[in-house]
């Protein structure tokens, strides 16, 4: 890590023996990550098999490639749990942004009595197993008719996502000058203008990735989803959980749908990284 | 849960920087009209984040410490009756308690000791430049951004299956029998999961550790002559230790809850039925709503104990620290 300005010049002094080590390092951590990363890797490589050949022992790596397997858990009724992943996910992530923003924005820039309390008290509330909770919110559910329903789960990822996303923001909120809050203030800015046009484009980046956080957290949710709907508001993992039914040959179809089931948030993820790795470091550093 | 942990971190984690903020604030006791008003807006902000979190995570918890204490299966709805501390004594003396404290022991502490330890290592790996640094990082959190659910079926189906799994073809490789992985080592099938899942989370967090530390210190004592080994021991792991301590924090509160990887590569069999498991088994197949809600209410303890634990350990570190610079 420590690269000065004259990094290169004593790089090229290295012995022979350095450089050699570096070169092992650096074989031994692409093994590593390529050994990671492989599990994911053959998960879309079998996705694009026939049935046969993904059951095929030793597997084969050379093999003809087909959609089918994409055509066939579509045929399901695949998109329908996307689209009801999507919608609970986006939603519940919209209502955390619109509760979290203002409760970030009072935490760190205006910071008030017993800010610290407020603080510790969201972030145990994401400490809570859910477990505690699920029995009254099912009744409650069940006997108000919202049982499979998407916007009752929304609300509950909102209670699930709201203490971190506000934890993180905070962090990415207190960033911000003070002095360009106070000028703000001076210049006679009402507290809607201040928000909006002075401290949000300065904290974009990091709401953005505490959305995204939110979002993969929803996305991927198996516990609550898997209770609380059955048949409308089935979303995703609940449904690819109980895809299998150990009968036949699925490794393939299975393979393509999790493919697709994982594809929009490691895409999000990937292209997301640096701001999430952040989000995720400096919401649980600081 | 929430006050007895907001209470138990507070003081110590406030002591170095918060303390001195709060007596200020104690002093100004008297505000102007101004201040007052900003203090007003401050927790108009606040509230509807907080009745919220209230509503849908500590409302309820209340009512299952309630329904704890009734006599009440779905089955017999007529018959719920107040039972006092008998959930606790079924629970307590039904024998499956131990077994599932055990799992949950078992599968999270080893999940999260595996996670920040293989954590560590990629941290390390990746804290230098190579070749291809960005993509081995891309490929590296790639697990932790899998959903759970998929994770879970592809390990059981395509990784782990006796028979087509591809673990047993790397065995079969280097010689090694097949093993019946899901059938033989249930417990192990889940924590090779959970600790792939989990590692990424863990290197992110050190590797954000990693490079907060000074570069000059590290180069001063490469001057001084210390070699790589001894500067890591001596210099980046004490770094590096608030870091793997709230890493291991936070692992172990997430891990506590798992719940996928059970539900569907496992169902509970074989030494794998952890606490929340067993609720979710109590309350939503054997219906009986109160020995779940006191399992429920266990789990809640436990999580507090180790977390107060762990909590007054990772600041009593941090302050000592703040004494001794």
């Amino acid at each position: 890590m420590s690269t000065s300005v004259k990094a290169p010049v004593l790089r090229r002094k290295k012995p022979l023996r350095l450089r050699a080590g570096s070169a092992a390092l650096t074989t031994i951590t692409w093994v590593i990550t390529l050994g990671f990363f492989f599990p994911v890797a053959w998960m879309v490589f079998t996705s694009f098999k026939t049935e046969k050949a993904a059951a095929t022992f030793p597997p084969t790596f050379v093999t003809e490639l087909t959609l089918d397997n994409f055509t066939k858990v579509l045929d399901r009724g695949f998109g329908d749990y996307l689209l009801n992943s999507l919608m609970a996910s986006l939603g519940s992530t919209l209502i955390v942004l619109v509760l979290a923003i203002p409760a970030a924005y009072a935490l760190s820039i205006r910071p008030i009595f017993k800010a610290t309390d407020a603080l510790f008290f969201f972030i145990s509330t994401r400490f809570m197993p859910i477990a505690a909770a699920i029995i009254p919110i099912y009744l409650l559910l069940q006997t108000m008719g919202l049982l499979d329903n998407i916007s009752a789960l929304s609300v509950l990822y909102v209670g699930m996502n709201l203490p971190l996303a506000v934890w993180m923001m905070r962090s990415f909120f207190s960033e911000v000058p003070l002095e360009i809050v106070e000028a703000a203030q001076i210049d006679g800015a009402k507290f809607f203008t201040e928000l909006f046009r002075v401290v949000m484009p300065l904290v974009a980046p990091g709401i953005a990735a505490a959305g995204l956080i939110c979002f993969i957290f929803s996305w991927n949710e198996y516990f609550l989803a898997n209770l609380l709907t059955s048949t409308y508001a089935r979303t995703t993992p609940p449904f690819l959980g109980s895809f299998v039914d150990g009968r036949g040959q699925f490794l393939a179809v299975l393979s393509a749908a999790a493919t697709l089931a994982v594809l929009p948030v490691v895409i999000a993820g990937w292209a997301a990284q640096k701001r999430l790795v952040r989000g995720l470091a400096m919401g649980a550093i600081k | 849960m929430t006050a007895t942990l907001a209470e138990s971190a507070t003081p110590e984690s406030g002591t170095p920087d918060l303390a001195p903020k709060r007596s200020r604030n104690k002093q100004k006791l008297v505000l102007s009209t101004s201040q007052r008003k900003g203090l007003r807006l401050s927790r108009a902000l606040l509230w509807p984040a907080l009745i919220v979190s209230i509503a849908v995570t500590q409302v309820p918890f209340l009512v299952t410490i309630f329904y704890s204490f009734q006599k009440w299966n779905l089955l017999r709805p007529g018959q719920r009756e107040f039972a006092w501390f008998d959930n606790y004594v079924t629970v307590f003396t039904g024998g499956e308690f131990l077994s599932s404290l055990l799992a949950t022991v078992v599968i999270t502490g080893t999940s999260v000791v595996l996670s920040v330890v293989f954590g560590l290592i990629l941290a390390v790996l990746l804290d230098r430049k190579f070749v291809g640094q960005g993509l081995a990082r891309t490929l590296l959190i790639t697990p932790f951004l899998m959903m759970p659910a998929a994770a879970a079926l592809i390990w059981k189906w395509s990784m782990l299956d006796a028979n087509v799994g591809m673990v047993n073809w790397g065995l079969s490789l280097i010689g090694l029998d097949a093993v019946q992985w899901n059938t033989n080592f249930p417990a192990l099938t889940v924590i090779m999961v959970l600790t792939w899942q989990y590692t990424p989370f863990m290197m992110l967090i050190l590797l954000a550790g990693l490079q907060s530390q000074p570069g000059e210190v590290l180069e001063a004592a490469s001057v001084d002559g210390a070699g790589p080994v001894r500067r890591f021991f001596t210099m980046t792991l004490p770094h590096l230790r608030q870091y793997i301590e709230l890493a291991t924090l936070l692992g172990g509160i997430m891990l506590l809850q798992v719940f996928d990887p059970i539900a569907i590569m496992t169902r509970g069999t074989g030494g794998t039925k952890t606490l929340s498991y067993l609720l979710y088994e109590r309350a939503f197949v054997g219906l009986e709503i109160g020995e779940a809600a006191a399992y429920g209410v266990i789990t809640v303890l436990l999580t507090i104990i180790v977390a107060t634990v762990a909590l007054r350990l990772l600041f009593k570190i941090f302050s000592n620290e703040g004494t001794r610079s």
